[in-house]
């Protein structure tokens, strides 16, 4: 069917500038980043501090900072409309109803005056043009959904009263309560420990599975990306530096940035075999190095490296690296069989 | 038991305790007790890096933070050198920490913004009285170098940095004194996964050029296991298993343990995992659960389990767990 392979949301040449410091110059956080998710899938976004990965999804939320961020350029299609050039109550009308968002820290996106009830239940009434009462009847489902026990108490306590892996429960509830075609999640299990964070994971698949959403999940950690992604885009530095299903970029990466990236995180069982860290720092978006900007970084950077910044080439069928030498280098991560 | 790593430890901790008091009640009295340490024992030998493994709520920042009495425990014993350190009075103690050192999670905390690296060092050797005011700087020098800094970043400020190279200063301080034992408190855990690695690889060159003794803190049990010859896992107060890296990565014994590395997501999309996924939350160490304080989210754990509190029992050499099931 038609509607079915056309891509749920897609960005093409998204390019979000920043205004900095006191003289007010622009610099572009992200910069003509393009990729598409299908319904039901889940395309993780990977990358450190400063990648622009959040800067992304934010962009794609048309939640940028009304006074210091602004897209600079380029679409964001989602069901094949226009989001970029709508007014912010139409863009409010598709929030939270056909997308939302959840984020690393669900203490800083409750209210913390309000029940927990009652805050998913406003987004309910205000979606789904329920009454209140019928509302925090949703609201108890939805919870017991997220693996709340004693949802019916729960919908009365705020969020203070709650645990971090609690909370995020309660936020993925809320994001889930008007079964959006499409999550994004920013760091959702970064601030919990690593047991709650496997339940976590743990429902988010599950729900996916049930109510055939998409995702697209940020974030740092390639053990949760592998856990996951159908497809992963690797950022760097403001830019997607390699893009491609979760099994060419853990098995075959092109971009030595993946690589380096690969081999620099401990695994469990390596015993004390040196991790082979990658050397510097990633570089301020407003001192970028001239061509790649990974090459003063980089195991494999040439001459060639400095002369322009490379494009994103194809590698095979949907995989893509940033890399002059991505054919001549063979960088086949060992660690994944 | 204690389990015994060797003879003539560097550091021995005996049922040590930490009970904070917290709520306020009338006049600000404490309402409710969390026990935060509850009763824990181990040794660490001469050049040994020993990891603390646990979750929030584990205890384990008050474990690194009580063995050099930046907290006061409530009970126990910590004796460094056979020296014990809560019966130190002010001076005592001053002399004994120039020995003992801990580098702290998040370094743009540790570090005075208005002091230039030049300060932040040399704080250290002033208060020790190390060297001269003359060949202070070029010990400054040294530090920085030996941590992988240019020389010339003497008169840098701490937000010239980046937050790799400010974790850097934060261990060079650490060793300005030349401290035979250090506590590492989550010291990677704000890094960029790039930029982790790095610190990792320092901290181990550094250990063993050195001969330094360790307590590695972290919740990452893959760093741990990484830097670590023996590994403690600590759950709500209590130690859970004690043992050496290779051994408790290849045979954990206690059902926390082997539910925590099933956790842990890997970087391999073939991993097919067994995961051991626990139910609820971590309880309050306001109110543990009785018995074994585990026993709530156990996924093997019986009537007995509530009424008993397990001691830790040797499973194979060096390797203890607390866990009734073990026996």
């Amino acid at each position: 069917m038609q509607v079915e392979t056309m891509p749920l949301l897609e960005v093409s040449g998204l390019t979000t500038c920043f205004k900095t410091g006191l003289d007010g110059r622009e610099i572009n956080a992200v910069e003509n980043v393009s990729f598409s998710v299908r319904p039901g899938e889940t395309l993780a976004i990977v990358g450190e501090s400063g990648s622009g990965k959040s800067v992304t999804s934010l962009s794609v939320m048309g939640l940028l900072p009304a006074r210091t961020g602004r897209i600079a350029s380029g679409s964001v299609k989602f069901r094949g409309r226009e989001l970029t050039t709508l007014d912010n109550q139409a863009m409010r009308g598709i929030r939270g109803r056909e997308m939302s968002m959840i984020f690393q820290e669900p203490m800083t996106s409750l209210n913390p005056v309000y029940t927990i009830g009652h805050q998913i239940a406003e987004v309910i009434v205000l979606h789904q043009k329920l009454g209140y009462k019928a509302a925090l009847e949703k609201a108890v489902e939805m919870l017991d959904l997220v693996g709340i026990p004693e949802p019916r108490k729960r919908i009365q306590n705020y969020p203070h009263q709650m645990s971090g892996g609690m909370r995020q429960r309660a936020m993925i509830a809320m994001a889930l309560s008007c079964e959006p075609a499409l999550l994004i999640a920013d760091e959702p299990t970064t601030a919990l420990d690593v047991t709650i964070q496997a339940q976590v994971l743990e429902l988010l698949k599950d729900l996916q599975a049930r109510i055939g959403m998409a995702m697209v999940f940020i974030t740092h950690d390639l053990g949760v990306v592998a856990e996951v992604a159908d497809r992963v885009c690797v950022m760097y530095a403001g830019q997607i530096v390699e893009t491609g299903s979760a099994i060419d970029i853990f098995k075959a990466p092109a971009m030595p940035y993946t690589s380096a990236l690969l081999k620099s995180v401990p695994r469990l069982g390596m015993g004390d075999t040196r991790l082979t860290a990658i050397p510097g720092y990633v570089p301020p978006l407003s001192r970028l190095p001239k061509g790649c900007r990974f090459r003063t970084r980089c195991a494999h950077s040439a001459e060639i490296c400095a002369s322009g910044q490379p494009d994103l080439v194809d590698m095979s069928s949907g995989h893509a690296a940033r890399c002059f030498r991505a054919q001549e280098l063979s960088l086949r991560n060992e660690a994944v069989a | 038991m204690i389990v015994e790593g060797g003879a003539q430890p560097l550091l021995q901790v005996r049922n040590l305790k930490k009970h904070f008091g917290v709520g306020s009640g009338l006049f600000h009295r404490p309402t409710a007790v969390v026990k935060a340490i509850d009763g824990i024992s181990f040794d660490i030998q001469r050049g040994e890096v020993m990891g603390l493994v646990g979750e929030s709520g584990s205890g384990k920042t008050t474990v690194g933070r009580s063995v050099l009495r930046l907290v006061e425990p409530t009970s126990g014993e910590v004796m460094f050198k056979g020296q014990n350190i809560g019966a130190l009075d002010p001076k005592g103690l001053r002399a004994a920490r120039r020995d003992m050192q801990i580098v702290f999670q998040d370094p743009d905390a540790s570090l005075n913004p208005r002091e230039k690296v030049r300060q932040v060092i040399g704080r250290a050797l002033d208060i020790h009285t190390i060297g001269t005011r003359g060949e202070r700087e070029g010990r400054i020098i040294d530090l920085l170098e030996k941590v992988g800094l240019s020389g010339d970043y003497i008169d840098r400020y701490p937000h010239e940095f980046s937050g790799g190279q400010r974790q850097r200063i934060g261990i060079a301080r650490a060793l300005a004194v030349e401290p035979s034992f250090i506590v590492a408190d989550e010291p990677v855990s704000a890094l960029d996964v790039s930029v982790q690695a790095q610190v990792i690889n320092l901290m181990s060159d550094l250990q063993r050029d050195l001969g330094l003794t360790m307590l590695f803190i972290a919740h990452d049990l893959a760093v741990v296991e990484h830097i670590s010859n023996r590994i403690i896992v600590m759950y709500l107060g209590k130690i859970m298993e004690i043992a050496p890296a290779k051994s408790l990565y290849g045979n954990p014994q206690h059902p926390y343990t082997k539910a925590l590395m099933s956790a842990v997501p890997r970087p391999d999309p073939t991993h097919k995992h067994n995961r051991i996924l626990l139910q609820g939350d971590i309880p309050s160490p306001i109110n543990p659960p009785s018995g074994c304080v585990f026993r709530t989210r156990c996924p093997i754990a019986t009537a007995e389990c509530a009424q008993i509190v397990p001691d830790i029992i040797q499973v194979a050499p060096g390797h203890g767990s607390a866990c009734l099931k073990n026996g």
